[in-house]
């Protein structure tokens, strides 16, 4: 009987006594999540679209400050919010960039049976409908973020580039001196 | 007439700029001609600064001269008129003189043959009018720019009252090699351009009429001399010929000793300045109420059999022009619309000419004369050129280096593409083509940037919407299930009495 209460209490007493230790080291040591990780959602489009391949913004933001991933990695965010992100962490910037083209929902007219399963997904209010009447795409407002195309039953979204009008043309950059 | 002279300390100093041979003859040696009607008028709807003009015609219509085919959209724009009488064809996509060659929205229409003009309002004294009927007249006849920007005039006649200005300058100089319309307008119509500036004195509420002329172009100075005679706050200026001398901050430097702020505007100093070809057209518009249909541009170039000055109306394509001028004689090496230095290569001889263009070039190779860019080899020719004292080597070095912010901090937005340091450069870099390609660049980033402000609103207020909608859906429920228990209750106590009223003992 005395055997077992000593034990009990021993063990009782060095638990208590580390838990103690952890409990104040916990407080006194702790470590606030990476600032720079919220300052990076702050400037990705919050759409949590997935594109990335990561879970949300915030998956997104986590991995770019690890450096897992690029600030390239963003299409609906596309250069701009690459090069703000490059510039904010101090990364440098491949030549990659001008693959990441800005792409947005087109709904194929004859295939859309009106089931307003797209507008209901859409994060940014892109998608205006109604029940069996034909939908439409706000393009100033869609990111392309391909979330509506992946749910449409017929098939009748489709990711497509923007046309380069003469407004939004950009002279090339001379080629490089050999 | 006052007689002013520019004092010689000032071209002493004035270190900026370049030479190019001129060749602005035979063409402005011979009087201009008028091009005729071609088959197919294209009026393009993005032919002025700003935004695009909205149609108000629609296809099968037929229209005389001078009837409205497009309104202004947005403070600055400017509506177009029917260059000739006869019947819309066409509304949509066509050709246009464009850097990226793409199309634009354009009023194609098929002329009648009869030129038959609408009802035109003119005044017999338009000097007796307001400065505001002056601008509201200006604005109506779709008058814009005439140098080449195409900017709407009367957003420029009305800046007068809140800015103060006292100094109107007459844009003579015409600087650029090859064009000589505006030379032969003052010679050929130099009263109608006094008395259109002197309108363009009274909109603007100035008190002098600097009038700006190249001194490469003896005639047109004699002529505008001789108009301004009478007129004691008219002065005809003869300047050095340099290029960009037809630049407003330089032509402002160079006529009056005040340069305008970095980042400001001429109206700033109380300067503003217009083209002589935009005299004439609010001189037509006010005097015989005649909308801007028509211009003189020069077609020129070593591969045009006769170059000459046209009177052309607004949307005739330019294969129409080679066509009055005798045709090509050689395969040409590059067409232009504007003048070689700032203007426009095409590749498309159906592309239609617009208010602000004022030459239309077929080059030979000889004459374009391109090398293959070499490296730079740091000689500063291209900052001793630059008209507005910037590093164009610097800026292009940064540029390259993808820099475009540390370029902009360096002068960027002050840069007039002009070409002088690409013109001086001996290592033919292309200098512009950077300076282009980064504020292209930059607009296109600040666009992307807003558009991306402007879903990130969506988002959030999608976001709330959801969220407020649970939350009072919540709420309903709990509310709905406190009154059903409300109500339960009630019906108990109810029953409860009845049966207490029913048995009373």
């Amino acid at each position: 009987m005395e055997e077992m209460l000593t034990a009990v209490v021993s063990l009782a007493a060095i638990g208590s006594g580390l838990g103690l230790v952890l409990g104040v080291a916990a407080r006194r040591f702790a470590v606030e999540g990476d600032s720079r990780v919220e300052e990076v959602i702050a400037m990705l489009p919050a759409a949590n679209c997935g594109q990335c391949g990561f879970p949300g913004c915030a998956g997104a933001a986590e991995a770019i400050v690890a450096g897992d991933a690029s600030p390239a990695c963003c299409p609906p965010g596309g250069k701009v919010v690459a090069l703000a992100i490059a510039e904010h962490l101090g990364i440098a910037l491949g030549d990659d960039m001008d693959d990441v083209l800005p792409t947005i929902a087109v709904i194929e007219d004859a295939l859309c049976i009106g089931c307003t399963k797209c507008y209901r997904l859409c994060p940014s209010d892109a998608i205006i409908g109604a029940t069996r009447q034909l939908h439409g795409v706000f393009a100033d407002a869609c990111t392309g973020c391909n979330q509506c195309a992946e749910k449409c039953p017929t098939g009748a979204i489709t990711m497509q580039a923007l046309p380069t009008t003469p407004g939004t043309w950009v002279m090339p950059k001379p080629a490089l001196v050999s | 007439m006052a007689h002013i002279v520019i004092p010689p300390i000032r071209r002493l100093l004035a270190r900026w700029g370049v030479h190019p041979d001129a060749r602005k003859y035979p063409a402005a040696g011979l009087a201009s001609l008028d091009a005729g009607l071609p088959p197919q008028l294209v009026v393009s709807l993005s032919q002025q600064a700003g935004a695009p003009a909205r149609p108000v015609v629609r296809v099968g219509d037929h229209v005389l001269r001078g009837a409205l085919l497009a309104e202004a959209s947005g403070a600055v724009s400017a509506p177009l008129h029917a260059p000739t009488s006869g019947t819309v064809i066409a509304i949509g996509d066509a050709p246009m003189a464009h850097p990226s060659g793409l199309p634009g929205a354009a009023i194609t229409l098929r002329p009648d043959g009869l030129d038959q003009w609408g009802e035109r309002i003119g005044h017999p004294y338009p000097i007796t009018l307001s400065p505001e009927e002056i601008a509201g007249r200006v604005s109506a006849a779709g008058i814009v720019g005439m140098g080449g920007a195409a900017f709407p005039s009367a957003l420029k006649l009305s800046l007068g009252k809140r800015s103060n200005i006292d100094t109107v300058i007459l844009n003579g100089s015409e600087c650029e090699p090859y064009l000589s319309c505006d030379d032969r307008l003052m010679q050929e119509c130099a009263a109608d351009i006094i008395e259109g500036a002197r309108l363009i004195l009274r909109a603007t509420g100035a008190t002098r009429l600097l009038v700006g002329i190249e001194d490469n172009k003896p005639e047109a100075i004699n002529a505008m001399k001789i108009a301004a005679h009478p007129y004691p706050e008219v002065s005809v200026i003869r300047m050095p010929s340099r290029y960009p001398m037809g630049s407003e901050r330089q032509l402002i430097h160079t006529l009056t000793g005040i340069e305008p702020p970095a980042g400001g505007r001429s109206a700033d100093v109380g300067v503003v300045a217009h083209n002589v070809g935009t005299a004439l057209a609010v001189y037509r518009a006010l005097r015989h109420g005649e909308p801007l249909t028509e211009r003189l541009v020069t077609v020129a170039g070593g591969a045009v059999t006769s170059p000459r000055n046209l009177r052309v109306r607004i949307g005739t394509p330019l294969s129409w022009l080679f066509a009055q001028c005798g045709g090509l004689r050689s395969v040409p090496a590059r067409l232009v619309v504007g003048g070689p230095m700032m203007g426009v290569g095409v590749s498309d001889v159906d592309i239609p000419v617009g208010k602000g263009t004022s030459g239309v070039l077929a080059l030979t190779p000889a004459e374009v004369g391109e090398r293959e860019p070499a490296a730079c080899i740091r000689c500063g020719s291209c900052v001793t050129a630059c008209p507005v004292g910037l590093m164009p080597l610097e800026m292009a070095a940064r540029i390259n280096a993808n820099e475009l912010g540390k370029a902009e901090d360096i002068g960027l937005g002050d840069c007039l593409t002009c070409g002088a340091c690409g013109f001086v450069c001996p290592s033919r870099i292309p200098l512009v083509q950077y300076f282009a390609h980064a504020r292209g660049e930059l607009r296109a980033r600040d666009r992307d940037r807003q558009r991306l402000e402007r879903v990130r609103q969506l988002t959030e207020a999608r976001a709330e919407r959801i969220e407020r909608a649970a939350r009072e859906k919540a709420e309903m429920h709990a509310r709905r299930k406190a009154e059903r228990a409300a109500a339960a209750e009630a019906q108990a106590r109810a029953k409860e009495k009845a049966e207490t009223e029913e048995n009373p003992a």
